[in-house]
């Protein structure tokens, strides 16, 4: 591969750096206070329904659930034509083609969440053959885990091929590599798991599976921005950020944001660079659009649970 | 322009009573000024003139310090327990009160409302819970020592933390025993105005509490007094070395908290992040309007370029502006006054040859105003690294070894903070040792606590604020 | 035939070395009742800049040996006074008269053993851990001062300047005495115990001379970091309190008796924060 002189292990002890959690937690506390207001309220609340990937991953999906969810994906709210759609559906495996077929003919992709979510102990080979099967059935985009216990093990290289095996197996599709921040439980790890993920060849790397607590944080955040900033410094590639689990509210989202705006800047201000993975977060983004234009709260059953 | 500007978020004043004009607050009523004088208040963001305020003149003073020391007898016979009561409740209105303080504080100082919001009310209201503690303990404070209160202390704090300083000032003096005649800054007396009104709130005894406005000259003839028994002056080491020649034999007990010009050192092996944002916090935190602020950065060699152009762009995210707002990060500088001198020196650190940078914000039109502003390739001799700028101005520096760092970081007259960013810890401790300074903070910066002592070595003054250490300065103390 | 006894020639205490006053000047020191005893050093400007100089560099490593170990040398002072115990006591008899001179000797190097097992308790005492509100370990030690200098009483004549002493080198200062102006001979005998005693030569630097001289530029010196004031006549405290002023000295009197306040006095506190994490 071209690439094999770019993927080194070395990438990441050249960028290397630690973070003293103290002080990532205030700096991520404070950023959370800043006040959005207004006209930039309104513009944040639409950039995050973009960059929503719309997520089921239960063990009680069915096609119907999915088409639904594709359905919201694409008019967030049938009433009101100026809401965009969201990023992607992000489902499992064995539901691609389904949603496939349901966002035919909008912007909405498709994602599917490969090897061995959640947990990522799955046999090399039946990784690969995960992504390949999802890939053939459609998914755009793979949010793909890592095998954390490898990493606590202090296999780095093993984390390091695993992804750049899953790259390959990739080729053009876009690959989220979830890193588990939760299960990482250090922010050291965090930024190093960050920088191998993105050393290794991902194109986005992504804080949690949502499965585990805690899933996404703030500081969690900003530690794999700031991981993101170093490593476009050093090697001049963007790479993609998601933040998944646990994020519901408005309020919320604005503050991934802001850390994203304040740490990346406009470049990452966009859905390409930026996803949401969230289910119930889409209906509170609408409730507060609705707010936000007609100074009027919201009645939440006007607004699709699906 | 950017993608996503944030909208104008400001707090509202709606919360603030200012009066067209105020009295001196003296033994528990409003007194006009036997002198007359008055002098205007302003908000240093707008330039708009906000109230009159008195300026005690020579009689005013003594009318302060005879209510003291009247009230002095009374308050030290008042039990430990129903002192520390008197000022709980200080506490407690302090914290009832407190978005209305602290948008008056940002309305007269120009400091960031988050700040205030955030830092100096809820430290404010901190400080007097904690002292509050002391006033029935205090002899567990000093084992085997009879404690006694010194009488009437005469109190002269500056103009960058308006409310925490007079906490600062106050809160133990109370504790101990003391009374007080407290003179805020000339620039800033709003909140401390409000605090007197608190004392009448909270029913505290008359005289225990005075506060007097005015300019230095207030502030002279106050520590002056020959029936002053204590003098706490928090300032310039200029004035507070006027303070110590002007009151030399009189047996006046004096504590100082000067000046300073801390250096923050950051090692390449520290937590690149955590210390660029301890750096920011050490020199922008307040527009630099503070004693400890961290104006002297070091940097390992090393690393030095990287660290540099990390901390650049990290000032270009700095938001400057209305200290309404709940987004600013710099406020405006205190006074048109302090502006000039920022002026004067960052032009002075131009001519010696130091390379500047300076983030790109919009300025106001109205106001005072000054970007956060870098120097680079500043040597050891320029008055940039030696003089206390006391603004938004930082001086970079080299090194190469943690003796050198050590070096240079003590090589200044003051000697009151220092920081240091490593990730090992037996090098933290090693330098913590080295360094001359009243407080080193490693790994942070600009942290502050009611429980944690705080003042300087050398030219920064002595005598210590806040935690046990903070009674010392209040009390007299015999076997 | 009786022998003429060898007189001692009385020489100032500086840098661990015993030399004469720079100018070459000395002044008359009489018994109590008025008749001449001793010549003794009156030192100059430049001893007390050379005395100042000589703390300086003994002082950061005074202050860098381990508590215990400046504990030990402190006692050890108190067992060179004790075995020179005669010479100490007719020092001080010859300077103050017999009456009180043993109890004087008996407190001097009683002061000295307190101070001894002080050095080490200090820090506890002075020092401690502070509960901030957050995640941040915040701990509080006294440090010394620096360089310290003292004016010690005029009487007692040994006593009284062990009481200022014994203190100041406790915490880790090192010190520049002018002695006793009308006593000064048991300060130079007390040097000779000091020379004896472990202490690192310009942690204690003694010098005899005219007070109204040496004073102002003792409490004007700007290397100076603390000024015991103990032994300034009271018409003299206004003028060293304003000389003091000059770089922010500490000034400091005596309280009493032995106790750790003493010792505290000639000391800064520093605190030092670091945050708490994983």
């Amino acid at each position: 591969m071209a690439m094999t002189e770019a993927l080194s292990m070395e990438l990441v002890e050249r960028i290397g750096g630690s973070v003293d959690k103290v002080g990532a937690e205030e700096r991520a506390a404070a950023l959370s206070k800043r006040s959005i207001k207004k006209d930039s309220k309104l513009w944040a609340l639409d950039l995050a329904v973009r960059c929503i990937d719309l997520t089921t991953l239960e063990g009680q999906d069915t096609p119907g659930k999915v088409r639904q969810m594709a359905s919201k994906a694409i008019r967030p709210d049938p009433g009101d034509p100026t809401i965009p759609s969201v990023a992607a559906v992000c489902v499992y495996p064995r539901l691609v083609s389904v949603a496939k077929e349901a966002v035919k003919g909008s912007s909405v992709k498709v994602a599917s969440v490969a090897t061995g979510f959640p947990s990522g102990q799955m046999a090399a080979d039946l990784r690969v053959e995960e992504i390949r099967r999802a890939i053939a059935d459609g998914a755009d985009e793979i949010d793909n885990v890592i095998s954390r216990g490898a990493l606590l093990a202090g296999d780095e290289q093993a984390i390091f091929d695993e992804v750049v095996v899953a790259k390959e197996a990739c080729g053009d599709v876009h690959l989220k590599v979830i890193i588990e921040a939760g299960e990482l439980a250090t922010y050291d790890r965090v930024r190093r798991a960050s920088l191998i993920a993105m050393a290794a060849g991902a194109d986005v790397i992504k804080t949690s599976t949502g499965k585990i607590s805690p899933a996404s944080t703030l500081p969690f955040c900003l530690v794999m921005a700031e991981a993101i900033r170093d490593f476009q410094h050093e090697t001049g590639r963007k790479v993609g950020l998601k933040v998944a689990g646990g994020i519901r509210s408005s309020k919320d989202a604005i503050r991934y944001l802001v850390i994203v705006n304040e740490t990346l800047g406009d470049d990452w201000l966009d859905p390409d660079m930026f996803r949401i993975g969230a289910s119930s977060l889409l209906n509170d983004l609408l409730m507060q659009i609705h707010k936000q234009r007609t100074g009027i709260y919201a009645d939440p059953d006007r607004y699709t649970q699906d | 322009m950017a993608k996503w500007e944030y909208s104008p978020a400001p707090e509202s004043t709606d919360v603030v009573d200012v009066k067209s004009s105020y009295d001196l607050f003296i033994g528990g009523t409003w007194v006009a000024p036997v002198s007359g004088q008055y002098m205007k208040t302003i908000n240093p963001a707008t330039e708009e003139v906000l109230s009159d305020i008195p300026v005690a003149g020579e009689q005013d003073v003594d009318e302060a310090v005879k209510a003291a020391r009247a009230a002095s007898k009374p308050w030290q016979r008042l039990d430990g327990s129903e002192r520390a009561k008197y000022i709980f409740r200080i506490a407690r209105v302090i914290q009832e009160r407190a978005r209305e303080i602290a948008v008056l504080e940002s309305m007269n100082g120009g400091k960031p409302i988050k700040e205030s919001r955030d830092i100096d009310v809820p430290l404010s209201a901190a400080h007097f819970f904690y002292y509050a503690g002391w006033a029935d303990k205090l002899q567990y404070a000093f084992p085997g020592m009879k404690v006694k209160p010194l009488g009437v202390a005469a109190q002269v704090i500056p103009w960058n933390f308006p409310l925490l300083m007079l906490a600062w000032k106050i809160a133990p003096a109370l504790a101990t025993g003391n009374t007080v005649i407290l003179k805020p800054a000339e620039t800033t007396p709003l909140t401390a105005l409000l605090f007197a009104e608190i004392c009448q709130q909270i029913d505290l005894p008359p005289g225990v509490v005075n506060i007097i406005t005015g300019a230095g000259e207030t502030g002279a003839a106050l520590v002056a007094h020959p029936d002053v028994n204590k003098v706490a002056f928090t300032g310039s080491t200029e004035v507070g070395r006027a303070i110590q020649k002007s009151i030399a034999g009189s047996g006046k007990r004096l504590s100082l908290e000067l000046g300073g010009k801390a250096a923050n050192i950051v090692f390449e092996d520290a937590a690149m992040d955590q210390a660029i944002e301890g750096v920011v916090n050490g020199i922008f935190f307040n527009q630099g309007h503070v004693c400890c602020a961290g104006s002297r950065l070091l940097i390992q060699e090393s690393i030095a370029e990287a660290f540099v152009e990390k901390l650049k762009r990290r000032l270009g995210t700095l938001r400057l502006g209305d200290p309404l707002d709940k987004n600013t990060d710099i406020g405006a500088i205190n006074s048109r006054e302090q502006l000039d001198k920022i002026r004067r020196l960052v032009g002075i650190g131009e001519q010696e040859g130091a390379e500047m940078y300076q983030a790109p914000c919009d300025i106001p039109e109205r106001g005072y105003w000054f970007p956060p502003t870098i120097f680079t390739g500043v040597s050891q001799s320029h008055r940039i690294a030696q003089e206390e700028i006391f603004g938004p101005v930082l001086s970079i520096m080299t090194f190469r070894t943690p003796e050198e760092a050590v070096e240079k970081a003590n090589n200044t007259p003051y000697g009151l903070s220092a920081g240091v960013w490593t990730e090992k810890g037996s090098r933290i401790l090693w330098m913590a040792d080295h360094l001359k300074a009243g407080v080193v903070w490693a790994n942070t910066f600009n942290r502050f606590d009611p429980s944690s002592p705080f003042g300087g070595f050398k030219e920064s003054g002595f005598g210590r604020e806040g935690g046990l250490h903070g009674l010392e300065p209040y009390v007299a103390l015999t076997p | 035939m009786s022998r003429v006894e060898v007189r001692k020639t009385y020489k100032l205490y500086l840098g661990g070395d015993f030399p004469r006053s720079e100018s070459g000047r000395s002044y008359e020191v009489l018994k109590p009742q008025g008749t001449f005893l001793a010549n003794a050093v009156r030192a100059s400007r430049k001893d007390v800049r050379d005395a100042v100089v000589a703390a300086r560099k003994a002082q950061p490593n005074w202050a860098s040996a381990t508590a215990y170990n400046r504990g030990q040398v402190l006692y050890r002072i108190a067992e060179m006074m004790e075995t020179r115990r005669p010479e100490l006591a007719s020092e001080v008899a010859a300077a103050e008269g017999k009456r009180g001179s043993d109890k004087q000797i008996d407190t001097a190097i009683d002061t000295f053993v307190w101070y001894a097992g002080l050095a080490d308790k200090l820090s506890q005492i002075a020092g401690g851990l502070n509960p901030v509100a957050g995640p941040y370990f915040n701990l509080t030690v006294p440090e010394p001062t620096g360089v310290v200098g003292i004016v010690a009483p005029e009487s007692p004549s040994l006593a009284g300047v062990v009481a200022r002493i014994a203190p100041a080198l406790c915490g880790g200062n090192a010190t520049v005495v002018l002695a006793s102006e009308a006593h000064p001979l048991p300060s130079i005998a007390l040097a000779e115990c000091l020379a004896t005693a472990d202490v690192p030569g310009g942690v204690v630097n003694i010098l005899t001379g005219h007070k109204d001289e040496l004073v102002p530029i003792l409490a004007s010196h700007g290397d100076v970091d603390a000024i015991d004031i103990t032994g300034v006549e009271d018409s003299a405290i206004a003028d060293t309190e304003i000389a003091a002023a000059g770089n922010i000295k500490r000034v400091i009197r005596a309280e009493g008796s032995p106790s750790p306040t003493e010792a505290i006095a000639f000391m800064e506190f520093k605190t030092v924060w670091h945050p708490k994490g994983t």
